[in-house]
């Protein structure tokens, strides 16, 4: 993302937008500029923020005379008033960021949509993870922090070896250039991005092998990582993962629970 | 819309944030959803849910691309109406319905299970109360997910009244900055609760930001306790 100077009125009201910090006040010009390398082409200043399409010379005569009286001009905060922010043509490895970043795009790095796969939630319909089985969704850089695929491939190869398999679909895995060992093509290792999820299967009895390897690797990492861990319900809705993780120590007590209540087509069940 | 799932705050704070949302398999059970999608919501909001929203479209607050200058002045707390917003629908995305009470989701799920739509039906929030409101509906939940927190440099985490508001988009689109901004205006008297949670609903693109609980956690803030 870029900001138009012609048009920039430094109001600073994309700076706080802006999930990475990565939107200041350059000094040398007094307009608002974006830091390139830490920012994720999130799109979220671009497309989160409503726009006026005023004049710029108008508005910065009006903005000079108020900070001259010391009167504070109390405008709406989600306000770009002259329509300054630029989005950029993107290209390899760049692109990657905006993969990752933008809910609203298609993947088009790796031809899949979205940061990650359809997980636990059709898995009425799928059956991607069965009793006795979890599925893991260990998710990168959120909430705000964002993460680098430097800091990935630390975890996916830390998870390689293990008795676990990672999720084809998943974009991650579309950008492993060795699955077996978990490493990623070097050309984006350096690339930032808002968020990725890696997503992995393993047996039950493997859970507390996973949790410990990232927990682990997660003290060595520059950013947050978010856990999610999915099973398969038995006939009445319990399940054997929930008093495994409390037998482990873990604290949890929001999820995502699928009711069952999707189904395939007959004909294409069939 | 995913990562509803990873919402922060203890488990207190999640009393009255319980989103319901339905979606098709890509490829498996697509074929005519739309018009189940849209009666989803029209039997949603039967049952006065905070909010409706659909992906990649959003809530009843979203941002324009061409603001009258006026609105500095009189800007609505809501820009679309429900209908409007189900009338969008053009693509088989997931939609959903948030609730802040386990009476109104546990009526919705009952209408939901009679009306066999056979798309997948989520629900995410607290696990025992969803487990339980969906056994008194009839349903026996299929798979669940849990939210096991957070790991990694936690000190990189911004403070948790900014972490409680800015997780409510699971996508990260709503800024800790921008969180902590509308906390401090709210304490400031320089914006409603309402007026706050309308401004921070607008950056969650996929609609799942909960405005009564954004409006609940603000008032803290309004007291001095935020």
């Amino acid at each position: 993302m870029q900001i138009d100077h012609g048009k920039c009125v430094a109001c600073s009201n994309c700076i706080p937008v802006c999930p990475m910090g990565a939107i200041y006040i350059d000094p040398a010009v007094n307009r608002a500029t974006v830091n390139l390398d830490e920012c994720v082409e999130c799109f979220t200043c671009y497309r989160g923020m409503s726009k006026e399409h005023l004049n710029p010379t108008l508005v910065r005569t009006i903005r000079g005379v108020l900070k001259y009286l010391r009167i504070r001009f109390d405008p709406e905060p989600d306000v770009c008033p002259t329509d300054a922010l630029t989005p950029q043509a993107l290209t390899w490895p760049r692109i990657v960021r905006q993969a990752f970043s933008d809910p609203l795009v298609p993947h088009e790095s790796t031809g899949i949509h979205g940061r990650g796969t359809e997980e636990v939630k059709t898995n009425d319909v799928t059956g991607r993870v069965n009793e006795g089985e979890a599925g893991f969704t260990i998710e990168f850089g959120r909430p705000g922090v964002g993460v680098r695929f430097r800091d990935i491939q630390k975890m996916t190869m830390a998870l390689a070896p293990l008795p676990i398999t990672f999720e084809k679909k998943n974009p991650v895995f579309s950008l492993m250039s060795d699955p077996a060992t978990g490493t990623i093509r070097e050309d984006i290792l350096n690339e930032k991005v808002l968020s990725a999820i890696v997503e992995l299967k393993t047996a039950l009895e493997h859970v507390p092998q996973v949790l410990q390897v990232v927990e682990e690797v997660a003290q060595d990492l520059e950013t947050i990582l978010s856990i999610g861990v999915a099973t398969r319900c038995d006939g009445q809705g319990d399940n054997a993962l929930e008093p495994m993780l409390k037998r482990e120590g873990h604290e949890f007590y929001r999820g995502k629970t699928n009711l069952g209540l999707g189904r395939r087509p007959a004909a294409v069940s069939a | 819309m995913t990562n509803t799932l990873h919402r922060y705050g203890p488990p207190e704070s999640f009393r009255d944030d319980f989103i319901v949302f339905i979606r098709n398999s890509n490829g498996r059970n697509d074929v005519g959803s739309i018009p189940k999608l849209k009666e989803f919501l029209r039997t949603a909001l039967r049952h006065r849910p905070v909010t409706i929203s659909q992906y990649r479209f959003g809530s009843t607050v979203r941002p324009a691309d061409h603001l009258n200058p006026r609105i500095h002045w009189t800007r609505p707390v809501q820009d679309l109406t429900a209908e409007q917003i189900i009338e969008a629908i053009t693509k088989d995305h997931t939609v959903g319905a948030i609730f802040d009470s386990e009476a109104a989701m546990e009526a919705f799920l009952r209408e939901v299970k009679a009306a066999d739509w056979g798309l997948s039906v989520n629900v995410a929030g607290l696990t025992a109360p969803v487990h339980a409101c969906a056994k008194r509906a009839g349903i026996v939940r299929h798979s669940v997910e849990y939210s096991l927190g957070f790991q990694g440099a936690l000190d990189r985490l911004p403070e948790r009244p900014v972490l409680e508001l800015s997780t409510m988009c699971g996508h990260s689109m709503l800024s800790p900055n921008l969180a902590r901004k509308m906390l401090e205006w709210v304490r400031e008297g320089r914006r409603t609760p309402e007026q706050a949670a309308a401004y921070l609903g607008r950056f969650c693109s996929c609609g799942i930001f909960n405005p009564a609980r954004a409006v609940r956690l603000l008032e803290a803030a309004q007291g001095g306790n935020g």
